[in-house]
């Protein structure tokens, strides 16, 4: 008994240790207090260059929180839920439609914003927020394919339909995501990736079942590090997961497949549920100045919706064409429109169904 | 005198109304409405029509049963020999060790082993056998599952063995049954009760793994806790999440009753 009172006497002594060490740092560095100096940042996981949150901070006198999400869905069921109030999120195009519909957004006040003229016209003023009301491009990115040459040649994966070759039986990694994996099978059959028509679905199902004996694996960000550990040879991913792999392994390729694929747009935007606006718009024009989204889209790899920035890039990065395509290559590309509750889970059951289905 | 004990009642009364009875309740109020926030029957329709869902129910359990099974094969001799052994707590303690480290820690740590460029295949490759895919196959995922659970397996039944008084396989050598029978009749009917614990330490949470069908398996395991994750965070279809979620809790409920009721029916046999 006496042991007992002592062991929990040390496990409270340490812990209260701990948390004063942890509350005393925190004020050091100015996290505690929520006053108005604070700026609640809710993105992404490794999602910004830390050192320009520093600079911002540095600059403007604001202290940046931040706080991360790995899923649209899990970011808007927080923000719905409205516990936390962040200041700024950064959903996806069809995300910041569902917001919008919702009303969680709120109208950005354009007479604040300062460098919109940066960003370019082609991710400017499209069908999920006309105008960029509520909206301001952060990154964008296409889905495409990545492959390892020591095992595949090159030119032998150029459309979404060499996917389904047999020299590729289980060798390929799919990214975990109902709407990608259906859409590269509703665009692959030259459908339209936002459908609505249920026999078009059901024929993409069908097409995925005979694509199982070639599928290794269904992986979220884990992909990254097979591929690069050449654990397969073909992995079907975002251009910025593929950007980070082919940083780390030479043998790896990205492709933008034919006929056409999905691009993406991840945007800055201001919950209705936001209170430091100030710091919220402060925040948005300094990532719109051209040097910091250039050094933003070096660290994280994936491409810079501000024209002036991509002409800041290094010439081999921006005359990339799988990272930053020609314009006609982005005229093919389609981007994700809200589904809506009811046809967001026919999606995810035929994805399920294709998962399930065994060799 | 009375009052005093209420006040007992108190902390247990409020843990199970609060994180027993609330949430169980909330799971079934939830699942008998669809995704429009409709009271409706319609969730469970889904679910006993669909060949999706029935499929996966089948795969959770079957993969459930193997696991417990591999597990039970290996614990039962494992725990028996601890018995026998002169350190058997030190010995119980490597066994329990790995318990402490956190469950994604070792995942990982097996994802480093079995893949391609992974020493398992690296000794594969120089014994001659050749590379083969070991990830992402049932063959790793159960592996890696009854690595995993196999504590929670032997610590009951190695308890059971530990409580079972050495006089009784005396007495039954002494009046003459064999190894076999000393064994098949005396000692494991005694220890029943803890192969018993074990089974339900260990099938109950098989039920519902997601994040070792997706580490390991790849996702060509799919199981019932895949599909509720899903409802949850992608489809927000919470409804149809918790009418999965409620078969669980009545597989989970069986398997109690199942390896309960067995327990009371076999002491009472053995009592005669």
């Amino acid at each position: 008994m006496k042991r007992l009172v002592s062991l929990v006497v040390v496990i409270l002594a340490v812990s209260l240790g701990l948390g004063l060490t942890a509350h005393h740092l925190q004020r050091v560095e100015g996290v505690v207090g929520s006053g108005n100096n604070v700026l609640n940042l809710y993105n992404w996981g490794d999602y910004i260059d830390p050192a320009l949150i520093t600079k911002f901070e540095h600059e403007t006198g604001y202290h940046v929180s931040y706080q991360t999400f790995d899923s649209n869905e899990s970011m808007y069921t927080k923000i719905k839920q409205g516990g936390t109030s962040y200041d700024l999120t950064v959903p996806s195009e069809y995300m910041v439609q569902r917001m919008k519909a919702d009303h969680l957004l709120r109208p950005l006040d354009k007479s604040r914003l300062t460098g919109m003229n940066n960003i370019s016209p082609q991710f400017k003023n499209l069908a999920f927020d006309p105008h960029n009301e509520y909206s301001v491009p952060y990154f964008w990115g296409t889905l495409g394919i990545v492959y390892n040459d020591k095992f595949v040649k090159k030119g032998e994966l150029t459309t979404w339909d060499d996917l389904w070759k047999p020299q590729f039986k289980d060798n390929i990694m799919l990214v975990d995501s109902s709407r990608d994996i259906l859409g590269l099978a509703l665009m692959s059959q030259g459908h339209s990736a936002n459908t609505h028509d249920q026999t078009q679905l059901d024929e993409a199902e069908q097409k995925l079942t005979k694509l199982t004996p070639n599928v290794k694996a269904v992986l979220d960000d884990e992909i990254m590090m097979y591929m690069e550990q050449n654990e397969s040879a073909v992995a079907v991913t975002y251009s910025g997961n593929a950007a980070e792999m082919i940083s780390n392994n030479s043998h790896l390729h990205y492709v933008i497949p034919k006929p056409s694929t999905n691009l993406w747009i991840d945007n800055l935007v201001i919950p209705k549920t936001a209170k430091h606006l100030k710091a919220a718009y402060a925040f948005i024009n300094f990532m719109n100045r051209p040097e910091n989204a250039k050094q933003n889209a070096e660290y994280v790899g994936y491409s810079t919706p501000n024209a002036p920035a991509e002409q800041l890039l290094p010439a081999d990065v921006r005359q990339d064409k799988e990272f930053y395509p020609s314009a006609s290559v982005i005229k093919d590309t389609q981007v994700y429109q809200d589904l809506g509750v009811k046809e967001t889970g026919t999606y995810n059951d035929l994805f399920l169904q294709f998962k399930m289905f065994r060799k | 005198m009375k009052q005093g004990k209420l006040f007992y009642y108190i902390p247990y009364g409020l843990w199970i109304a609060l994180f027993v009875i609330a949430p169980v309740v909330l799971i079934v109020y939830q699942s008998f409405f669809n995704i429009a926030g409709h009271f409706t029957l319609s969730n469970y329709a889904t679910y006993f029509h669909s060949g999706v869902y029935l499929k996966m129910t089948f795969n959770s359990v079957w993969y459930a049963f193997l696991i417990t099974a591999i597990t039970l094969l290996i614990s039962y001799p494992t725990a028996y020999l601890l018995n026998q052994l002169k350190h058997k707590q030190l010995w119980l303690l490597l066994i329990i060790l790995p318990t402490w480290i956190n469950l994604l820690l070792k995942t990982y740590a097996f994802i480093g082993l079995l893949s391609r460029s992974g020493s398992v295949d690296s000794f594969l490759t120089f014994i001659g056998i050749g590379p083969k895919q070991l990830l992402f196959t049932d063959a790793s995922f159960l592996f890696v599952a009854t690595y995993i659970e196999i504590p929670f397996m032997i610590l009951p039944i190695y308890n059971a063995i530990a409580e079972l008084s050495p006089s009784y396989v005396n007495a039954s050598r002494d009046l003459g049954a064999s190894g076999w029978q000393t064994f098949s009749r005396v000692i494991f009917p005694l220890t029943l009760d803890g192969v018993k614990s074990g089974v339900q330490s260990v099938f109950i949470p098989s039920l519902s793994l997601f994040m070792i069908t997706r580490l390991i398996g790849g996702n060509r395991v799919i199981t019932l806790g895949t599909a509720i994750e899903q409802h949850f965070l992608v489809t927000q279809n919470w409804g149809m999440g918790s009418t999965i979620g409620v078969i669980l809790i009545v597989a989970m409920v069986i398997t109690m009753l199942l390896t309960g009721e067995r327990k009371e029916k076999g002491r009472t046999r053995h009592a005669k």
